[in-house]
């Protein structure tokens, strides 16, 4: 491995760590989904991760905001343990935005209510306040203009948009994106990466699961590869694409990039 | 490059359209449904005028007994006469002027909840919850305010069917849906005690149950503390219907997609409020039609009080024809009383049907 491995340029900047993972495993019954993962986020830190369907990289991310439970390691999200405890999860819950592959947005509130629900009963923030708050962000995704329909009147993409904004109306200090745009058509696609490269630039630390390797290329700091289970390969976009090192990831990248 | 010119919409054909269309669609689209259109019609030919001309046009509409009913068709006299009894049972004559203010004000309450645009609706909701039962049940009873006291052994007819109905629907809906969310929890505990109590309501008949309320439940307690018969035929009722209502809204609960749940523990909410806010609303939603049929049942189900010896509107309706002055008019009698039930349960069935139209946001999935 060269030198500066991502690891090196973490220690480097002194930004405060976000994100502690330390030989995190899982099992799911018999199967063992997370092997040993490794894992420091510090803040601003932009982190892709790809690999494999049933690699366990969603299960990975899942992880961080509990989604998912480990079975054995620590995880450390923003200086807080997760554990059985509750109230640890509630509290990282908080400061732990998450975008998923079905943007899950609810059907049954209006665009603007599905934003200011978190901030009104989890922030105790007056109605009115979180109105215009998530006025603000729906903003920010283009479409203030469809505050007052329900989700299942928006298309694909203008959904995750909202389901973006949702997260953000929460002022979180990390972003999880699951498969942002693996369920949107060709055409919807880039609205969404648009507005999470904006939100790199800004300086939001996020970790994606995605196969935008195209996003991964111009926004990330690090990426990922993940198989079986394991980290098999970290380094930074340039070298990761130009330079893969392990032999999986060669072929996984010939495989999403040359067809 | 070549310029694409849009194709026009057209009309669609004047025979896919309009009245004309809708036969063509709906009674005559193929041979076999043209030939049952035909025998609708000819069955219904045979069978309405014979029934509009019994109820209606040699019907006896005045009179004051049976020497009244002599043109051979139905005997509504019968009905005028009894009519106040089937209404109020044996509530003091004097005294039900409270039997009607409960009820009428009962009905003002609900229409103002189901106009759209009333501005107190939430303040109206939680006194019709809260508020008016105590108001209504004083009201009823009697005993304080220089009220005379009515046992509620007197009540009866329409009025003890409403009461029983509403109570039964009112307080069984939020017990069924903390059953089903404990039915589905992830502490053991909790959801053994939910399923045992749900399987073991939904397993007995609920004659036996209210049976076992008016005889059994005596033979257990000390002597000389005696419960209301109508209170434990409520309670009865009340958790037997709880465990029907728990089943309906698990199935709702079970119909929200697991992102639901994952999306609003994401954002931090709490169990309590994931489900106040998020999943409940849904589920509830979703199965609508479940919970008002389990009403339109209960509704039904309140004439097997007559096990316990109180008198509901059927039964009240069933000893009066036993009546000697008015044997024989027993047909009249369960018209009538079949008439008033197919109101009140047609009445739901078109408000569930409004809600759930009003609830839908389009969202298809």
């Amino acid at each position: 491995m060269p030198n500066d491995t991502p690891l090196s340029v973490v220690t480097e900047t002194k930004e405060p760590v976000m994100i502690e993972m330390d030989g995190v495993h899982k099992w799911y019954g018999q199967f063992h989904v997370l092997k040993d993962l490794n894992l420091t986020v510090t803040k601003g830190e932009r982190i892709v991760i790809c690999g494999p369907s049933g690699s366990g990289k969603s299960t990975a991310i899942r992880c961080i905001n509990r989604l998912e439970e480990h079975q054995q390691g620590r995880i450390v999200v923003d200086g807080v343990e997760l554990t059985g405890d509750v109230k640890h999860i509630e509290q990282i819950r908080r400061e732990v935005g998450m975008v998923f592959q079905h943007f899950n947005l609810f059907p049954h509130l209006t665009v603007l209510e599905n934003c200011a629900l978190a901030p009104i009963w989890v922030r105790k923030m007056p109605r009115r306040e979180a109105e215009d708050i998530a006025m603000q962000y729906l903003e920010r995704v283009k479409i203030p203009e469809q505050a007052k329909k329900y989700p299942g009147q928006l298309s694909g993409g203008q959904q995750q948009r909202v389901a973006i904004a949702r997260s953000l109306c929460m002022s979180p200090k990390i972003m999880l994106f699951d498969e942002p745009t693996s369920a949107l058509d060709p055409e919807m696609i880039k609205e969404v990466l648009d507005v999470m490269v904006g939100l790199a630039e800004e300086g939001m630390t996020m970790l994606c699961v995605t196969h935008e390797m195209g996003f991964a290329k111009t926004v990330a700091n690090r990426v990922i590869f993940m198989d079986g289970g394991e980290i098999i390969e970290e380094n930074n976009p340039h070298d990761f694409f130009t330079n893969p090192q392990s032999e999986r990831t060669q072929l996984f990248l010939s495989q999403i990039l040359h067809h | 490059m070549m310029t694409h010119t849009p194709h026009p919409d057209l009309p669609p054909p004047i025979t896919s359209v309009g009245a004309v269309g809708w036969l063509r669609r709906n009674l005559f689209s193929s041979p076999l449904n043209t030939a049952l259109t035909v025998l609708a019609a000819y069955l219904l030919y045979l069978l309405l005028p014979p029934i509009i001309s019994w109820a209606f046009l040699n019907a006896d509409w005045v009179g004051d007994d049976r020497e009244a009913c002599n043109s051979g068709g139905a005997c509504w006299v019968f009905i005028r006469s009894r009519f106040d009894q089937f209404m109020y049972g044996f509530y003091p004559e004097a005294q039900r002027w409270r039997v009607n203010i409960v009820l009428g004000g009962l009905a003002i309450g609900m229409v103002l909840l189901m106009i759209r645009m009333f501005p107190y609706k939430n303040w109206l909701g939680a006194f019709m919850l809260l508020g008016y039962p105590i108001l209504a049940l004083t009201l009823l009873a009697g005993g304080v305010f220089g009220l005379e006291t009515v046992e509620t052994s007197q009540w009866g007819g329409l009025t003890l069917t409403l009461i029983i109905a509403i109570v039964g629907c009112v307080a069984s809906l939020p017990l069924g849906i903390l059953l089903a969310l404990g039915r589905r929890s992830e502490m053991p505990i909790v959801r053994a005690i939910c399923v045992v109590f749900i399987e073991f309501w939904r397993g007995v008949p609920l004659i036996t149950v209210l049976f076992m309320s008016s005889v059994m439940l005596p033979l257990f307690l000390p002597e000389g503390v005696n419960f209301d018969k109508l209170l434990r035929a409520l309670i009865g009722v009340t958790l037997f219907e709880a465990a029907y209502m728990a089943e309906v809204i698990r199935g709702g609960l079970q119909a929200i997609p697991k992102g639901q749940y994952e999306a609003a523990a994401g954002l931090g909410l709490g169990y309590w409020r994931s489900m106040g806010l998020i999943i409940l609303p849904q589920a509830l939603k979703l199965v609508i039609p479940g919970i008002v049929n389990t009403f339109i049942a209960l509704f039904k189900d309140t004439t097997l009080v007559i096990i316990i010896g109180l008198l509901d509107l059927l039964n009240t309706v069933h000893n009066a024809t036993t009546d000697p002055n008015w044997l024989g008019y027993s047909i009249e009698g369960y018209v009538f009383a079949a008439a008033v039930f197919w109101i009140f349960c047609f009445s739901m069935s078109r408000y569930s049907q409004n809600l759930e139209q009003r609830l839908h946001t389009g969202h298809r999935r």
